[in-house]
């Protein structure tokens, strides 16, 4: 079967407060990097998965990122799916 | 009576709820290894504080599948007792059980201090112990227990009564001063605090006992 390739983007939600992001912008000035008025932690999670065909790679990686990758409660997310599969093993 | 205790690898406090239970109070308990599914005997579940799996991903998104979980979650529907403390309350929410979910403390700070609650015990069957607005202590021990929900849930789970624990003073940020959730039908609570650490007068007060002795009410 073909392996597609995928990225998935979780960020939080942005009325969820993310304190770590604010102490990040808080170092940045430190550093000397000036006017950061905004950063956001969030997590990009690489996948390879096999599937029969682009769709329903598509399918498996949206329920992925909506079951477990990210809880939508406090999360949003994105799906960067790679079109082109490598030839599965 | 007796009490299961659900151990996940990195489960710091299940034997804190045995003592509480079973040394203070005379509760039996039964500890329950995460890959088991065997609840038969048991008239309560406490989910305690801790780690589950290194908190991989999210604070409770591993444990959620746990073989033990899925019974738990049966046993909760069919209105069995369910106890979730700290992580065990991060637990509840990743599972579905509780609504709304628990996030980095406002400050970043890991608290570990005493902090005063006000109990509004509504139909929650484990806090029926307590007074209508009493006052206890309770330690706190987290980094992720801001508790986080859009005003519109928050609004249904007050008017619901559903809010039965609230900071006094909030430490961490946590929307409504919200420590501790029942569910509708009052037979699951989350809490973030530890009522397990104030079973025994000798380590730091009382105020939790009549939590778990509302198992034997």
């Amino acid at each position: 079967m073909p392996v597609y390739s995928a990225r998935v983007l979780v960020s939080l939600r942005p009325s969820v407060l993310d304190p770590a992001g604010e102490a990040t912008r808080a170092a940045a000035a430190r550093l000397g990097v000036a006017g950061v008025s905004r950063l956001r932690i969030g997590k990009a999670v690489e996948v390879e998965l096999e599937a029969p065909d682009a769709e329903a790679a598509r399918t498996q990686l949206e329920l992925l990122s909506d079951r477990l990758l990210a809880n939508p409660v406090i999360e949003n997310w994105t799906l960067e799916l790679n079109a082109d599969a490598a030839p599965g093993a | 009576m007796t009490l299961g205790v659900v151990v996940f690898p990195g489960s710091n406090c299940d034997r804190d709820v045995q003592w509480a239970a079973e040394g203070c109070l005379g509760i039996p308990t039964r500890f329950l290894w995460h890959e088991q599914r065997d609840l038969s005997g048991l008239d309560a579940v406490v989910i305690p504080g801790g780690f589950s799996y290194g908190d991989y991903l999210r604070c409770g998104a591993i444990a959620r599948f746990a073989p033990v979980l899925e019974e738990v979650k049966a046993f909760a529907e069919r209105g069995g007792p369910v106890l979730g403390i700290c992580n065990g309350f991060q637990v509840l929410t990743e599972m579905g059980l509780l609504p709304g979910a628990l996030t980095r403390n406002q400050h970043l700070h890991f608290l570990c201090e005493p902090a005063e609650l006000v109990v509004e015990p509504g139909r929650c069957s484990w806090l029926q112990g307590y007074g209508h607005g009493q006052r206890v202590t309770f330690p706190i021990a987290h980094g992720e227990g801001r508790y986080q929900a859009d005003p519109e849930l928050l609004q249904r789970l007050e008017q619901n009564g559903q809010v039965v624990l609230r900071y006094a003073r909030n430490p961490n940020g946590s929307v409504g001063d919200v420590a501790g959730l029942s569910n509708a039908t009052g037979n699951v609570l989350g809490l973030m605090p530890h009522p397990e650490r104030a079973c025994d007068a000798t380590t730091g007060g009382v105020d939790g006992r009549a939590l778990l002795a509302s198992l034997l009410a």
